[in-house]
């Protein structure tokens, strides 16, 4: 196989389709099948799996102590105040619901424009999108105060004779994150059963055939089953699409509804969607280059797929960036003098340092992504994704921050987050990787049999490369 | 739901065909067709829509998911306007009780998700799953069925099937094996 790469890099110098394409030449329907079934059936678990799992559990600990701390005293121990009464809370919710949007993105979206390359990477980035969901829904569960009663949130009808007020934006997250968690658990779970069905008929264990084969839920593949499965996920997929979209225009509306200077504006639901997807492909990114390597899934998940993800990522910063300037652009042309304080405030105010920090992080540094070669060497693009994770946590952080100067200067306060603000970040990021490990050693990562589909394709790209070997090898 | 199982007229449930490529399921598929026989099943690793259509599946899922959608936008005005105007009215201000715009995030939001829920379970509904046990389930070689190998399955319901005919007829099309189901 070590040959075949050697080849395959040659032939890539003289023919960019070799660069281009989706998937590595010679694939059949079996050898793709075992390759990815193998992670999870054969190889057993490698020793950097285990190294990140106790690094992952360090957190979730971390994640379990800050929550337990949390309920003992109340949210006290948090540092929001009567100024900026959302803080962590509200900045956590959003950076992870944001980066679970890719997710959707990737598998809903680019399923319905067509796009072949979404094929090996939607399975783990809807993984992805589920987990950041989890992680986004711990927040506003605890900054509730009471988090036993969060229940009186959902409209049941109760012994106290009220019901949620359905006018506030707060209650329209409830809907629209808890409706989202459970599309992207059909998704992700609908794309599933063909695979656990190979799965089933792979393992070797009698314990996991039956494990798999109940999540297979007796899957066969019949011609009949697989019109409706398609049918199903095409309209899933069509669904998802509005959804996404109206997850994070709700989440946004959290602030923009508000009377808060800087953050009653129309720019804030498109600006907040592209910047979901901004920070989820970065995210994407920061998953899959790490993952294609210690796997050796550079067939899969190719050169092609990653320059996408980083022109994806190019052009939603470029939005977002268009979103900083309509920002300021505003607080000028609207003259209104809070709105314009506002901004003086976010620029040169306390805080002003996590603005600049911002710009640069998502609005300077992913410039680079302009040049071929930044998008076509790995570490790079993995440090670029990096640097707009932080840069869209920063974003958030700027924004809500901005509650610490409003209408009235004897009003006006700061904002510190304590340990327990940190711990229970880290905890989530914690609780986040812990899952998208057991994810990817208990599954298969990427969707067996949409890659069969391309098999073709990857038929073609052989009998190319050995056109290509037998035209260079001759004098 | 009745006492006693009828009594199977064939020994067999059926005979599958084992074919290495998905062309060859194909032809086969359409020999089959051409050669009167009906109540058939094929089986493949990736979704081929020629075969579907070689079938001639009728497919309801869509009339399925769009009442789901209505029923969910229903349900979500419903509840907020009931909520809302008849179990808990709120004066604040004097503002309208029934403020549509602001229930509309919700409506969209249920029918979404009842839209979403009901193309799943329609999908499982129609295709009569989860289910545990099926005959195919019975040939070894099936297990194939889910990484590279493509079958198709001539019932003994088929009124043209025949114990002696339809093995030959499956022969010949020239399968990688062929095996008889057991029930």
């Amino acid at each position: 196989m070590d040959n075949l790469a050697e080849r395959v890099k040659r032939a890539s110098l003289a023919d960019t389709q070799f660069t281009r394409s989706v998937i590595g030449p010679g694939h059949t329907h079996s050898t793709v099948t075992d390759k990815i079934s193998s992670i999870v059936l054969e190889r057993g678990t490698p020793k950097g799996w285990w190294i990140g799992l106790f690094v992952a559990s360090f957190g979730v600990s971390i994640l379990i102590a800050s929550i337990g701390y949390l309920l003992a005293r109340g949210v006290g121990v948090w540092g929001i105040n009567v100024p900026v009464g959302w803080g962590f809370a509200i900045i956590n919710l959003v950076w992870w619901i944001g980066i679970g949007h890719a997710g959707t993105l990737i598998s809903a979206i680019l399923l319905l424009l067509r796009q072949e390359w979404r094929t090996s990477i939607n399975r783990f980035a809807e993984a992805m999108t589920l987990f950041a969901v989890c992680c986004a829904g711990i927040f506003p569960l605890l900054h509730v105060g009471r988090p036993w009663l969060a229940y009186w949130l959902l409209p049941y009808p109760n012994t106290m004779g009220t019901w949620p007020q359905f006018r506030s934006p707060l209650e329209w997250d409830v809907f629209a994150i808890s409706t989202y968690a459970t599309v992207s658990l059909l998704f992700w779970y609908v794309g599933l059963i063909p695979d656990l069905a190979t799965m089933r008929d792979r393992a070797t264990s009698p314990a996991l055939k039956v494990i798999y084969g109940i999540g297979a839920m007796g899957w066969r593949g019949a011609a009949r089953h697989w019109e409706r499965y398609e049918t199903a996920y095409l309209l899933l997929a069509g669904l998802a699409t509005p959804l996404v979209v109206s997850v994070h225009t709700v989440v946004s509306y959290d602030f923009a509804v508000s009377v808060i200077p800087g953050w009653h504006a129309t720019i804030f639901p498109p600006y907040f969607v592209a910047g979901a997807i901004y920070s989820g492909f970065a995210m994407v990114l920061t998953l899959a280059i790490p993952i294609r390597a210690f796997y050796g899934l550079k067939d899969f998940i190719t050169a092609r797929h990653l320059e996408n993800m980083a022109k994806v990522i190019l052009a939603t910063g470029l939005i977002v960036a268009y979103g900083y300037a309509m920002e300021a652009f505003f607080a000028w042309y609207s003259a209104n003098p809070y709105e314009k304080g506002m901004f003086v405030q976010r620029t040169s105010g306390p805080y002003g340092n996590a603005y600049w920090a911002l710009i640069l992080c998502n609005v300077l540094i992913p410039q680079l992504l302009w040049l071929r070669k930044v998008r076509a060497t790995p570490w790079m693009l993995f440090a670029i994704a990096l640097v707009v994770n932080v840069g869209m946590w920063l974003e958030r952080y700027v924004i809500v921050i901005t509650l610490h100067r409003d209408f009235l200067p004897s009003s006006w306060g700061r904002y510190t987050p304590t340990i327990w603000d940190w711990g229970l970040y880290l905890g989530t990021i914690g609780l986040f990787f812990f899952l998208l490990l057991l994810f990817v050693r208990f599954l298969p990562m990427i969707s067996i049999f949409e890659m069969r589909t391309l098999v073709p394709k990857s038929q073609r790209l052989q009998q190319r490369l050995e056109e290509f070997e037998d035209g260079t090898s001759e004098p | 739901m009745s006492a006693t199982p009828k009594r199977p007229k064939f020994p067999v449930y059926g005979y599958l065909a084992e074919f290495d490529g998905d062309a060859r399921l194909l032809e086969a598929v359409r020999a089959a067709r051409a050669k009167g026989y009906s109540v058939m099943e094929a089986y493949t690793p990736l979704p081929m829509e020629e075969i579907a259509h070689e079938l001639g599946y009728k497919n309801r899922l869509p009339w399925i998911v769009l009442g789901g959608a209505i029923v969910g936008a229903l349900v979500g005005y419903g509840m907020q306007y009931y909520a809302s105007v008849i179990s808990y009215p709120m004066n604040v201000g004097g503002r309208p009780l029934h403020s549509w715009p602001s229930f509309i995030v919700i409506t969209f939001e249920t029918t979404i998700l009842f839209a979403a829920i009901s193309a799943v379970l329609g999908m499982f509904a129609l295709n009569g799953l989860p289910q545990p046990y099926h005959p195919v389930f019975n040939v070894p070689s099936f297990e194939l069925a889910s990484r590279n190998r493509f079958f198709l399955m001539i019932l003994s319901r088929d009124p043209r099937f025949d114990m002696q005919e339809t093995q030959e007829f499956l022969a010949g099309l020239g399968p990688v094996s062929l095996a008889g189901v057991d029930h």
